[in-house]
């Protein structure tokens, strides 16, 4: 299947910083359209748009929008997630550094939408080689009157800077990262109230991931009509795929929704890496489930990998060899939850690591069934419990191995150790 | 947890170019990040003093200070070395060979994960998802990231290090 | 308001819209069990204890945070809901010390009322796993015991929120996270002014009291002549602490349990309270008559002391220079008294019982020496009496009651109103007008001084000269007010602080407080200070004698010497 380039577009091309070199490709046509429309208007056609959420929970864009722009305030805020955390994912990373200008323009135009005037993108501070290319191009868009007061002549004004973490994959967690850009641990806050009425330093925000953003550009400038033409029913437009692991061809690929995983596998990313069979498929980052490779033939739409028990997520898909032994892996991941809770609220401070360890034990040969036992135990809980979406998910990944990969667990169990999972411990725990 | 010592001072010429640059944002706790950001480059850890320096400074008290920088995984509150290595530990890497490359590490500068080299040159941590995942296993030295290693390539890259020699590989 | 209607349990509740499923549940006598949850403190949600199954939510959510919602079903004893909650409770356990039996906290632990209450009978399902970490025991006041804290995190709203002391910072992320100072400073190297408010609000024994119980032994039991002196507040608390209901005053009884804790003389200290006021008054007028240094602040508190002489270094000459009562007494105790009573003050052992953590410091201050001894040598506190007195095997129920050794067992109602907030303002103003006017008092009850609101103020008529008052309590209130006296903009003539929200009827030594609690204890305070003989300061017959006997007057050299101390400056720890 050929890629469809709309949020990549711009890949290659020189000087996209430049707001020039942008508003040639005819960037920044989409703000001069909504300029033109007020905030309700503005809403109405992301509706029709069929847009949604690219950071995750795949939530309506529009919705997200509307409860900021229901709320009354002086004080509004619009705030981009670039906080790209999740294990296997960099889109956002590729999608910034080709395309700047599209955020910045998602951006005004989200402002422009909910009546807020500033924006923040919180960028992890993993990528240092980001900053002065978003930077440069805020520059730039204040030049060419993309931002600042009165835009393109109208009597809208918007800011936009960037605000930096520090090393923690809890801040993509929405309230967390407002914590983290007010100064505080990203911890984050119980919910309601939420973003829309309470959101970055108590004022209504609207917080999106940086592809969710870029989006609106691209709406803007070629309308709604035109995107919800691309991808599936419920997920429309085009989606941006990080592949990772042991396949041929790595990397950031932008389809339309709806792709079929088992194509995108083995046709566009050349299948799996030297040769060797296909072990298991995560999808949807860290916190999306493990499949079989019997499972794969699936389109990857949002209501349909959530409908077959997975998660489409921020559009990863990680790709394990059978080289590779599942619960070696699933150890990584849950070692990976244990360093990354903050340790706030107790289910996942106190879950996350005795999931980690029963992982451990089993992966060493020393687990029984009562182990997985308390392991459903713990994933029960931890489903449903925790205060952020980090503590829910967390146990996904542990819950999936055991529900698609049980023969390769009780392998495991009772004294038989695994000689790979043996040799592969090591690292952080 | 080991106890950690925290008796370091920092000299008093840091100390006051940190006060200079937390002074300018007093009553501003939201600029907290971004002065410590800026601290980390003069300082060589965020200790005590600096935290306190930094706490009257911006009007906000030192146990918030702390509180802050011990949750972010990339900021210190001890001496690091001239250089900090960080190895991706999550899966992408892992099973693109990460462990051989944490091997050649710590083979090479005969240290473990948040240890650093007598010489002081290397602090040597892990570290989560770098999204450098097209070119895993992949570790960042300070703000360059580098990928597709194993385990002698690793060392070679440490070897222009010492040799101060690394433009050429970034190249 | 609007209401919404909701069902809990099957059983319909209707409550104010914002109401929490808490709340809500409260009303129909459904019992949700809690941790982190304090009914004074904010919502924190963080140790989901309390969570519940709301039908048509994949999530359960938390009772104390969430608001109940028009048409909601609600379910808190649901299998999922139960099954859930015993998880938690079993990894919070699993990550606890089990030494129970050897806890301060045995009896009166909410974790252990908790697993009880969930029934937790069976052997945990996850290996115990506890921390080593070195208990700290460096403050004269509070230990902290890192290997018991579940994290509720209710220490650090009560420190860094409202006493805005900013102590305690979270260490680390995860399950490596830690309450603890900043930099693995001890206690005693912090700006902690001792108020024990975290130990009020600690669930678990992670934050107890300092028990200095073996120091009182060691002094009996070596032979020295036990002298006690009783805060006012104490004998509304001590009640409360063995057991009795809340505001029950047992002046007489506390009186004869100490008897038969072996103090051979047992004082009031309403007494030196109303010396405090004689010397603090006169200082008062003598600064607004020769221009000194206005407002003038309260010194009675060392939570507050030390809290000015740290954080408003340079604004300690605000200070009266009076001692509090304690220490007055405890100077007087061992010269005037020794000499009255032909009693060697080197063999004196001088405890006091006290609602506060705080004394304890104060005591400890090495200036603290006027009588050439020690002044006072041992300072307990309500929690540490009434251990004391059940150890004994005291029924304190039953107690007859005795009345105070004299000669300085004779307080006013002034002296006894210093429990709560607002009560030295209250006792001063009672006096100075008197004196200033010559007038006496109509209404004694200042009453726009007394009450729970953080800062109140007032202004009173001395005779032409009109003097501005304040109160604060809380060190988060008392900031409001230093704030604009360090920038020197305070019109206030005299200010009451105390570090405590309450006063020191919501001390830190005291039995478990809420506010509502504390609330109670005020208005028995007041209440029984309306039947005493005596009200003002000036009138106490002990306080006539001691200025004719021992004193020249208030604010003589002798006074200056015995009954007035000096500030250091501690910016330094900041």
């Amino acid at each position: 299947m050929e890629q469809m380039k709309v949020l990549l577009r711009n890949q290659g091309k020189p000087d996209m910083e430049d707001a020039k070199a942008y508003i040639a490709t005819g960037g920044y046509d989409g703000l001069k359209r909504a300029l033109e429309m007020d905030g309700a208007e503005i809403i109405e056609e992301l509706k029709k748009s069929g847009l949604r959420g690219r950071g995750g929970a795949g939530f309506p864009t529009w919705l997200k929008l509307k409860f900021a722009f229901d709320t009354e305030s002086a004080e509004k805020y619009i705030v981009c997630n670039a906080d790209e955390g999740e294990p296997g994912t960099n889109k956002d990373r590729v999608l910034m550094s080709c395309d700047p200008h599209s955020l910045l323009e998602g951006m005004v135009i989200a402002g422009r939408a909910i009546g807020a005037h500033v924006g923040y993108i919180y960028l992890r501070a993993e990528y240092p080689q980001v900053r002065p290319i978003l930077q440069r191009a805020i520059d730039s868009a204040y030049t060419c009157h993309a931002l600042g007061k009165h835009i393109f002549g109208s009597d809208f004004e918007f800011d936009i800077s960037i605000r930096s973490g520090a090393g923690a994959y809890v801040c993509g967690e929405e309230t967390a990262l407002f914590e983290s850009i007010e100064g505080k641990r990203g911890e984050p806050r119980y919910k309601p109230p939420f973003p829309g009425v309470h959101g970055l330093f108590g004022k209504p925000t609207a917080l999106n991931n940086v592809e969710t953003l870029a989006n609106i550009s691209h709406i803007f400038r070629n309308g709604a009509i035109w995107f919800a033409g691309i991808g599936t029913k419920g997920s429309t437009g085009t989606k941006l795929f990080t592949v990772a692991g042991n396949v041929a061809h790595r990397g950031v690929y932008e389809f339309p929704m709806g792709i079929n995983l088992k194509a995108l596998i083995y046709e566009n990313c050349g299948g799996i890496a030297d040769g060797k069979g296909l072990l298991a498929v995560q999808t949807g980052g860290s916190s999306g489930p493990f499949i079989r490779p019997d499972q794969i033939d699936i389109p990857l739409d949002i209501d349909f990998v959530a409908a077959s028990g997975g998660r489409l997520g921020c559009g990863t898909v990680f790709v394990i060899d059978d080289s590779n032994c599942i619960l070696d892996i699933v150890r990584n991941t849950q070692d990976f939850f244990a360093y990354e809770s903050c340790g706030q609220c107790t289910p996942c401070r106190e879950g996350t690591i005795r999931v980690a360890q029963i992982v451990d034990k089993i992966c060493r040969g020393d687990g029984s069934m009562v182990d997985v036992r308390a392991l459903q135990e713990l994933i029960d809980m931890l489903r449903v419990a925790p205060l952020c979406g980090l503590g829910h998910s967390s146990a996904v990944p542990i819950a999936s191995v055991l529900q698609n990969f049980m023969p390769e667990v009780e392998k495991h169990l009772d004294g038989d150790a695994c000689v790979w999972c043996n040799t592969q411990k090591g690292g952080r725990s | 947890m080991n106890q950690v010592n925290y008796s370091i001072t920092t000299p008093q010429a840091q100390l006051v170019r940190v006060a200079e640059i937390a002074a300018a944002w007093h009553g501003r706790p939201d600029k907290l990040m971004d002065v410590i950001l800026e601290v980390q480059h003069i300082v060589p850890a965020l200790a005590e003093d600096v935290a306190a320096v930094i706490a009257r400074e911006m009007g906000i008290s030192q146990n918030d200070v702390y509180s802050f920088v011990t949750f972010y995984s990339l900021l210190p509150v001890r001496p690091s070395g001239r250089h900090t290595i960080r190895a991706c530990s999550n899966a992408p890497c892992h099973v693109r060979g990460s462990k051989a490359v944490m091997q050649g590490i710590e083979d090479f500068l005969k240290i473990r994960p948040g240890e650093t080299t007598e010489d002081g040159m290397f602090t040597y941590t892990l570290c989560s998802c770098l999204g450098i995942c097209d070119s895993s296993p992949a570790i960042m030295i300070d703000d360059k990231p580098y990928g597709n290693l194993n385990y002698e390539s690793v060392q070679m890259l440490l070897k222009r290090y010492i040799r101060e020699d690394v433009d050429a590989w970034n190249r | 308001m609007a209401m919404v209607h909701a069902t809990i349990n099957g059983i319909s509740v209707a409550v104010e819209a914002g109401t929490t499923i808490l709340e809500a549940a409260k009303k129909i006598h459904v019992n949700i069990p809690t941790l982190c949850y304090h009914e004074d403190l904010a919502v924190k949600a963080v140790c989901r204890i309390c969570v519940v199954e709301i039908a048509g939510m994949k999530l359960m959510q938390t009772a104390c945070s969430y608001p109940v919602s028009e048409g909601m079903v609600i379910y808190t004893d649901s299998p999922k809901v139960l099954k859930a909650r015993k998880t938690i409770l079993e990894l919070i356990l699993a990550h606890h010390q089990q030494n129970c039996l050897s806890c301060a906290k045995n009896g009166s632990c909410e974790l252990q009322n908790l697993a009880a209450e969930l029934n937790m009978s069976h052997a945990l399902h996850f290996d115990p796993e506890t921390t080593n970490f070195p208990i700290d025991d460096s403050s004269p006041s509070i230990v902290r015991d890192p290997n018991k804290c579940i994290q509720c995190r209710r220490c650090l709203e009560v420190c860094n929120t409202i006493q805005t002391v900013g102590v305690l910072s979270v260490e680390g992320r995860g399950h490596d996270s830690k309450i603890c100072p900043p930099y693995g400073k001890q206690m005693v190297d912090t700006a902690c002014v001792n108020c024990g408010q975290c130990l009020q609000v600690c669930p678990v024994g992670a934050i107890t009291l300092h028990d200095n119980e073996d120091r009182y032994m060691a002094a009996r039991e070596a032979g020295k002549t036990m002298v006690v002196q009783i805060a006012p507040s104490v004998r509304t608390t001590i009640a409360e602490a063995l057991g009795e209901e809340v505001g029950t005053v047992s002046t007489g009884r506390l009186v004869s349990a100490l008897k038969i804790l072996g103090f051979q003389y047992v004082l009031d200290t309403d007494f030196s309270a109303d010396l405090t006021i004689m010397e603090e008054g006169t200082e008062l007028l003598q600064r607004i008559q020769n221009g000194g240094t206005l407002p003038m602040i309260t010194s009675c508190c060392p939570g507050w002391v030390k809290f000015c002489e740290t954080f408003y270094s340079h604004e300690t000459e605000h200070l009266s220079t009076a001692k509090s009562p304690q220490q007055m007494f405890g100077a007087i105790i061992k010269t005037y008294f020794a000499q009255k009573l032909k009693l060697e003050p080197g063999n004196i052992f001088s405890v006091s019982i006290m609602p506060c953590t705080a004394k304890k410091f104060e005591c400890a201050r090495p200036e603290m020496h006027a009588s050439g001894y020690r002044d006072v040598d041992l300072a307990l506190t309500v929690l540490e009496l009434a251990r004391m007195i059940r150890a004994t095997g005291i029924n304190f129920a039953e107690l007859p009651e005795t009345p105070f050794d004299q000669p300085f067992g004779t307080g006013s109602g002034a002296g006894e109103i210093f429990a709560a907030t607002g009560g030295v303002m209250e006792a001063a103003l009672r006096t100075v007008y008197e004196i200033v006017t010559g007038k006496t008092l109509e209404k004694l009850e200042f009453t726009a001084v007394r009450g729970v609101e953080g800062v109140k103020e007032t202004s009173v008529d001395l005779g032409g000269t009109v003097v501005k008052v304040a109160v604060a309590h809380g060190l988060g209130n008392a900031r409001k007010i230093m704030d604009a006296v360090a920038r020197g903009k305070s019109e206030y003539h005299f200010i009451e602080i105390m570090a405590c929200p309450g006063g020191c009827i919501g001390g830190g030594g005291n039995p478990t407080r809420s506010w509502q609690k504390v609330r109670q204890r005020t208005a028995a305070v007041y209440e029984q200070e309306k039947e005493l003989p005596i009200r003002k300061s000036h009138e106490n017959p002990a306080i006539k004698e001691i200025y004719h006997e021992f004193l020249p007057g208030p604010c003589s050299r002798k006074s200056e010497r015995l009954l007035h101390t000096h500030y250091i400056n501690r910016q330094d720890i900041l």
